[in-house]
């Protein structure tokens, strides 16, 4: 029987020949990921709730202090020595400070062919290795440390089939906004969504990434892209060989297909407070902005933050605005310093600030005021999202960000040179 | 986990994120307890203070959509409700919900017709009753059934632990 590649990383994580879309299987966990947005929950039911707490293999379990970081307050740093000692205590891997949970991930242990449960929601962004991440909450975190498995249900599978190649100035942002903007924030609900095509193909796997990690902002269980030779290289990189490359059957089926151009594609924002209403940036009214936000484990990758250097050079951020930029991980930061970036981002006018989810969760920086506007490349516009229940938040491009920086209202790079 | 209630419904909208739920300034709370005042904060703040153990939560389409904090379900079984009926949710919230002992059902339609204050009567796995009229409502699936018997998946796996040691 045909699978799509979804369906054989379960059939395989259940140990189980087939699997068909509404099944429910108990999978084996190749990795396990929280962070310190809801770890202190997980450790006090671990520590009070369990008869016999115990960890499955805590070599398959990260720990990563990204959300709150450094610590804003006596309760989150309180948070953040609650999951320092556990982790010491029990022999698990920690990251403190060195970047964004998904970032880390994808640079030191994401594999193919994997299945991997994350506290986090954006956990799909693994599908860009052909990975299967997907987030749970505390509880399914804590299920799956304890006993190494979870439950999951077959997701019916929805096949993205990309032709062309984006135009100059345009970026995979603007394609996955524009997606999400067509299918509505729940278009891919407990679903799969599989890129396909020679347009995915020509595609880095930096701009992989980001159409993996906004996938759950449809709605979707997970993303899932083919392992190419791309992949293998950015694996070798990171010192990893391809673990298991599963590829969607010809008979395959799908709960529905999509087709995008990408010579079709504009430059996009998304309006608050909702991801999916989505408006070329060149048909906006004038939008003044009080901050700019470059960052989040969708666009702060380096790949986002030369294109914001290219468009920042030799310009100064529009004086009443706030350029915040975050690189998503330490060797990013460490790459944007050799290459000259931070330089030119800082001449610029831009604060560059540690690598953590900063202002795209509305945690510990950057956050707004009442009726205040944000150009964002973070991942989520909700009301309140980056502080003030009335302060507003537009998502775009790294591009569109910068520009918009300097001009102190939203303006897409091509408007803007 | 109770087959057949009846409640006083509070109505939310379409694509309720969990950062309306519970913003993320009270996250690292230490206890449900300090966290519940906020439910819903941005958008009804006086909802913790007026909703009774036992009401009914109806909402639109992808209810709990957005991060996947489970304190989001937590504070919202804390009050007490009985049930969530929605549209449909989000994947993550769903679990998260179940996985604390919270009752989410699933209807299409019950949403358009009612409002707030009034009762409605729910016969889980069968349907709702609404001023006479019947909503359907599917069965739910043995596992989940399972672990909101047992009144969330920590508890459900208290009672498996045995096997876990050998495992």
């Amino acid at each position: 029987m045909s699978m799509t590649m979804g369906e054989k990383i379960i059939a395989s994580a259940a140990g189980v020949k087939h699997v068909n879309p509404g099944e429910i299987h108990i999978v084996q966990l190749d990795k396990i990921m929280t962070n310190d947005a809801t770890t202190h929950l997980t450790l006090d039911m671990y520590n009070h709730k369990l008869k016999y707490p115990r960890i499955s293999d805590s070599s398959k379990v990260v720990f990563i202090i990204d959300h709150n970081f450094p610590a804003d307050s006596p309760e989150t740093a309180a948070a953040h020595r609650k999951m320092r000692l556990f982790a010491n205590e029990n022999n698990i891997t920690i990251y403190e400070g060195k970047g964004i949970c998904h970032q880390l991930m994808i640079e030191n242990h994401v594999n193919s062919g994997e299945l991997i449960i994350g506290a986090d929601s954006h956990t799909c962004s693994y599908g860009a290795l052909g990975a299967f991440g997907t987030g749970v909450g505390c509880t399914d975190f804590l299920y799956g440390m304890v006993t190494g498995t979870t439950w999951l249900m077959v997701p019916e599978t929805i096949r993205f089939y990309l032709t062309g190649e984006l135009h100059e100035g345009i970026y995979a942002r603007d394609l996955m906004l524009t997606i999400i903007g067509d299918i509505g924030a729940n278009g891919c609900n407990y679903k799969i969504m599989e890129f396909v095509g020679e347009g995915i193909e020509k595609m880095s796997v930096a701009e992989r990434i980001v159409l993996a990690n906004l996938a759950v902002e449809a709605g979707a269980k997970t993303a899932l892209m083919e392992v190419d030779n791309k992949v293998t290289d950015f694996l070798a990189e990171h010192g990893r060989k391809p673990r298991q490359e599963f590829k969607s059957d010809a008979g395959a089926r799908y709960a529905a297909e999509y087709y995008y151009n990408l010579s079709d594609i504009k430059s996009v924002v998304a309006r608050p407070d909702h991801i999916d209403d989505v408006i070329p940036t060149n048909e906006l009214s004038e939008i003044k902005i009080d901050q700019a936000f470059i960052g989040s484990c969708n666009n702060g990758r380096i790949e986002d933050l030369r294109v914001a250097a290219s468009i920042l050079k030799d310009h100064k951020v529009a004086p009443h605005v706030r350029l915040i930029i975050s690189p998503a991980s330490n060797d990013v930061y460490l790459q944007a310093l050799q290459e000259g970036i931070i330089s030119i981002l800082n001449e610029a006018g831009a604060m560059i600030v540690n690598s953590n989810c900063s202002v795209c969760w509305g945690g510990c920086q950057g956050v707004l005021y009442a009726n205040e506007v944000l150009i964002s490349t973070g991942t989520r516009n909700f009301r309140g999202r980056a502080g003030h229940p009335d302060s507003k938040i537009y998502l775009g491009s790294a591009a569109t960000v910068a520009a918009s920086a300097i001009k102190g209202k939203i303006i897409s790079e091509t408007m803007f040179r | 986990m109770k087959q057949h209630f009846s409640g006083k419904i509070w109505i939310m909208g379409d694509d309720i994120d969990t950062d309306l739920i519970l913003p993320t300034d009270y996250l690292a709370l230490s206890s449900l307890d300090e966290m519940i005042p906020y439910v819903f904060a941005p958008i009804r703040p006086d909802f913790a203070a007026l909703v009774k153990p036992g009401d009914i939560l109806v909402a639109g389409k992808n209810f709990g959509c957005g991060s996947s904090r489970e304190q989001a379900s937590e504070v919202l079984g804390k009050l007490g409700l009985a049930a969530i009926i929605a549209k449909s949710y989000a994947r993550i919230f769903y679990r998260n919900a179940m996985n604390n002992g919270l009752l989410l059902l699933e209807n299409p339609f019950l949403y358009d017709d009612v409002s707030e204050g009034d009762e409605i009567v729910v016969d889980v796995g069968e349907k709702i009753t609404y001023k006479g009229k019947e909503y359907d409502l599917q069965p739910i699936a043995e596992n989940v059934l399972d672990i909101l018997e047992k009144g969330g998946l920590v508890q459900a796996m208290r009672e498996r632990t045995g096997r876990y040691n050998n495992g």
